[in-house]
């Protein structure tokens, strides 16, 4: 049955959405694993077939700024038992797009959104740096401005897309004595003068979606690139935060459930002290014990979806859905591969990279520390 | 040129059927979708009309959740829709021809299009039928199809080949896997498709009545497949084991 959340075009989304994962997508997920990286033409795919504008207005391309088939866009693109396909057209969707769709001039909106919404190019959003992750007010990253341009110094690490991204939404302090004040948004494009990718990072999991290194020298990034106003760029990272946030949770929630349906599965089929494992009570309970929480959390990710969508505060729940349903996930992962025995520990079963993928959900976009830090600002005021 | 699409709302391929307590087959949470080969129809329907000028109408005969798999066409970029309902009586194949054919009979066609089977029953009867009933000449099994100037040139298979027949319009064809590679409904499509018509009819809308649709044959009973054996495992040397392999192979399974 299909959630009240999602309406009848929702469910035709999903149905379509599914229909090209198991097609266009599953059969190649060993291959992009082991390559450490999905092609480039699926951003393009992608685009043709109408996803990447499923959250942006027609006047881009899109089809309407509908959350909720952005939503199930990105639950479904978790069935593929593969996270960092989802990470990579995600990180240039959902998390680089906005920034210059919600804050940027009509100008920069032309120029970016159409290609990002066919897939033609590829966005990034570089936030962290070596030396601030979780303290974003903390960056290093500076840029001068020198009338009609700025000079931008400095170095971003952990970008998702960050390799091969043909503009990177770049944070940078713009008043290095202001703090979170002086920090704003400069779209950087790949071939600009003084922007190199220093390298392409090996990670534990997330490995079909490149992350990389970026290092600006002297960088003159031409005035018009700058999104929205000087110093708001704090505020605006802020505000999409939440989009981003929804989507990690989403995602935890359909892959921990993936985790639950092969570990089911395994347990129809393995057969031990006579029996198969789905026979044991301790496994049968382990197994309603990992529904149970995927449950909740889904519930939790879709009551903050759904506050989200009607345009109310949606803060504090966000951060609840976003830390509940990734600590979870990395629980339920764990159980799945405990449940598969041995064969949970080998490369050849797929469980054991659900269990590395989920693994990012409580670091990246805010740790589930950060998580409980906006929680509790709220709380006690 | 006015295309017509009869497609029918199947169960999934991946849905796992079972029996209910009377024997029939159990519809409740069984996910629905387009007949595959009908999707063939439409994706053929589309593409004769985005050549030149034309219209595409899908029809179907079915329940209110039939409308899911007509606008499922209608996001692929069908134009209308046609639902008939007939109500909670059983069907058979002489019953939905007879029902499309009536409805059809007051619209305007030059090509009807449909699956040559539906995945569900099987019977590959309802296109020709409806065919027969408006006196039109049907091809089946089509996996080319070219129109030019008031004519149709179908490529079907035929046993260990195919044949090439040319046939006035209007006429019927039926799909066959491999006719065409359907496309996914677009993004916008479906946004939009709830905006596009969908004319929902009744029996007597189209002017009929129970009795004159009443089935002509009756399903007696349903049987699931006998359950999978368990596979064997022959153990040993590499060498000994594909002996043993052999032996079984020609003497218990008696396939070589
Ligand atoms: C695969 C991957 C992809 C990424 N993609 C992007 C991207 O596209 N763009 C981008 O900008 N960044 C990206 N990141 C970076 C990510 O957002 C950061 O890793 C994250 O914000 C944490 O920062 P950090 O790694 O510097 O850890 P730190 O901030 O050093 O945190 C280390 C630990 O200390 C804890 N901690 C920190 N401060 C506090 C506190 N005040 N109270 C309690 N505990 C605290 C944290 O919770 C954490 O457990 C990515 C990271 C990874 C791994
Ligand atoms: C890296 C690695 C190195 C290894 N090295 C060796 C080695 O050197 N020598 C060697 O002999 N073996 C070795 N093993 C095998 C290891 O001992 C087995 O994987 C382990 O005993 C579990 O058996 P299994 O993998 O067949 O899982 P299974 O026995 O199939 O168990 C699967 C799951 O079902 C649960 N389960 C099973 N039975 C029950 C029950 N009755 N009630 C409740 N739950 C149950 C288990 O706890 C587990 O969660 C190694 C395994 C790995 C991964």
């Amino acid at each position: 049955m299909a959630h009240w959340l999602f309406t009848e075009e929702h469910e035709l989304v999903r149905k379509t959405v599914r229909n090209w994962v198991e097609k266009e997508i599953k059969p190649y997920v060993e291959e992009w694993e082991n390559a450490g990286e999905f092609p480039r033409e699926l951003f393009a795919r992608a685009g043709e077939l109408g996803f990447l504008g499923l959250t942006y207005p027609e006047e881009y391309g899109g089809s309407g700024e509908d959350y909720l088939a952005g939503a199930v866009f990105f639950e479904e693109m978790a069935r593929c038992g593969s996270a960092g396909v989802a990470a990579g057209l995600g990180a240039s969707m959902a998390i680089a797009g906005p920034q210059i769709y919600k804050f940027g001039s009509e100008e920069l909106k032309n120029r970016f959104l159409p290609p990002t919404i066919s897939g033609k190019k590829i966005g990034a959003l570089a936030i962290t740096e070596p030396n601030a992750g979780s303290d974003v007010a903390s960056i290093q990253t500076t840029a001068r401005n020198m009338g009609d341009h700025y000079l931008v110094n400095g170095s971003k690490i952990f970008i998702t897309n960050g390799v091969r991204a043909d503009y990177v939404v770049t944070a940078v302090k713009t008043d290095p004595a202001a703090g979170h004040k002086g920090i704003s948004l400069l779209v950087i494009e790949k071939g600009t003068p003084g922007f190199t990718v220093a390298k392409k990072l090996d990670k534990l999991g997330w490995n079909t979606s490149d992350t990389g290194e970026l290092v600006f020298e002297d960088c003159r990034v031409p005035g018009e690139n700058l999104v929205g106003r000087e110093n708001m760029g704090f505020y605006y990272i802020m505000q999409n935060f939440a989009w981003e946030r929804l989507v990690m949770a989403l995602e935890a929630v359909a892959s921990a459930q993936l985790a639950i349906d092969v570990a089911a599965e395994y347990a129809r089929q393995r057969v031990q002290f006579g029996r198969p494992l789905s026979k044991f009570q301790v496994t049968r309970h382990k197994l309603a014990d990992m529904a149970s929480l995927v449950e909740t959390a889904r519930c939790l990710t879709y009551h903050a979806l759904s506050l989200y969508v009607s345009g109310r505060d949606a803060v504090t729940e966000v951060a609840m859905a976003k830390l509940y349903a990734c600590e979870i996930a990395n629980r339920v992962t764990d159980e799945a591969v405990q449940i598969h025995g041995g064969y949970g520990y080998m490369m050849e079963y797929p469980v054991q990279r659900f269990w590395r993928d989920a693994r990012i959900g409580t670091i990246g976009g805010g740790t589930s520390d950060i998580m409980k830090q906006v929680i509790a600002g709220r709380l006690i005021k | 040129m006015k295309i017509l699409v009869c497609l029918k709302q199947t169960f999934d391929t991946e849905a796992k059927i079972t029996l209910d307590s009377n024997g029939k087959i159990e519809s409740k949470g069984v996910s629905m979708i387009m007949n595959p080969y009908d999707e063939f129809a439409v994706e053929e329907a589309l593409r004769i009309k985005e050549k030149g000028e034309g219209e595409v109408t899908v029809i179907s005969v079915g329940g209110q959740q039939t409308q899911d798999a007509l606008r499922q066409a209608l996001a692929m970029g069908a134009d209308k829709a046609v639902l008939v309902d007939p109500g909670e009586i059983e069907l058979d194949e002489f019953s939905t021809a007879t029902v499309l054919a009536k409805t059809i009979g007051g619209m305007e066609y030059d090509i009807i299009l449909g699956g040559f089977r539906a995945i569900d029953d099987g019977s590959a009867q309802v296109v020709g039928r409806v065919a027969e009933l408006l006196n039109i000449p049907v091809v089946n099994v089509v996996t080319k199809l070219e129109i030019e100037g008031g004519k149709a040139l179908a490529t079907r298979e035929v046993e260990g080949g195919s044949e090439v027949i040319e046939v006035a319009l209007p006429a019927a064809f039926t799909a066959q896997k491999g006719l065409n590679e359907p496309r996914y409904p677009s993004m916008k499509g479906i946004m939009k498709a709830k905006k596009k018509p969908m004319d929902k009819k009744t029996l007597a809308d189209v002017g009929l009545d129970e009795n004159q649709i009443a089935a002509k044959v009756k399903a007696l009973s349903f049987s699931l497949p006998e359950a999978r054996q368990a596979g064997k495992v022959i153990p040993g040397e590499a060498a000994e084991a594909a002996k043993e392999l052999a032996r079984l192979l020609r003497e218990e399974a008696k396939v070589i």
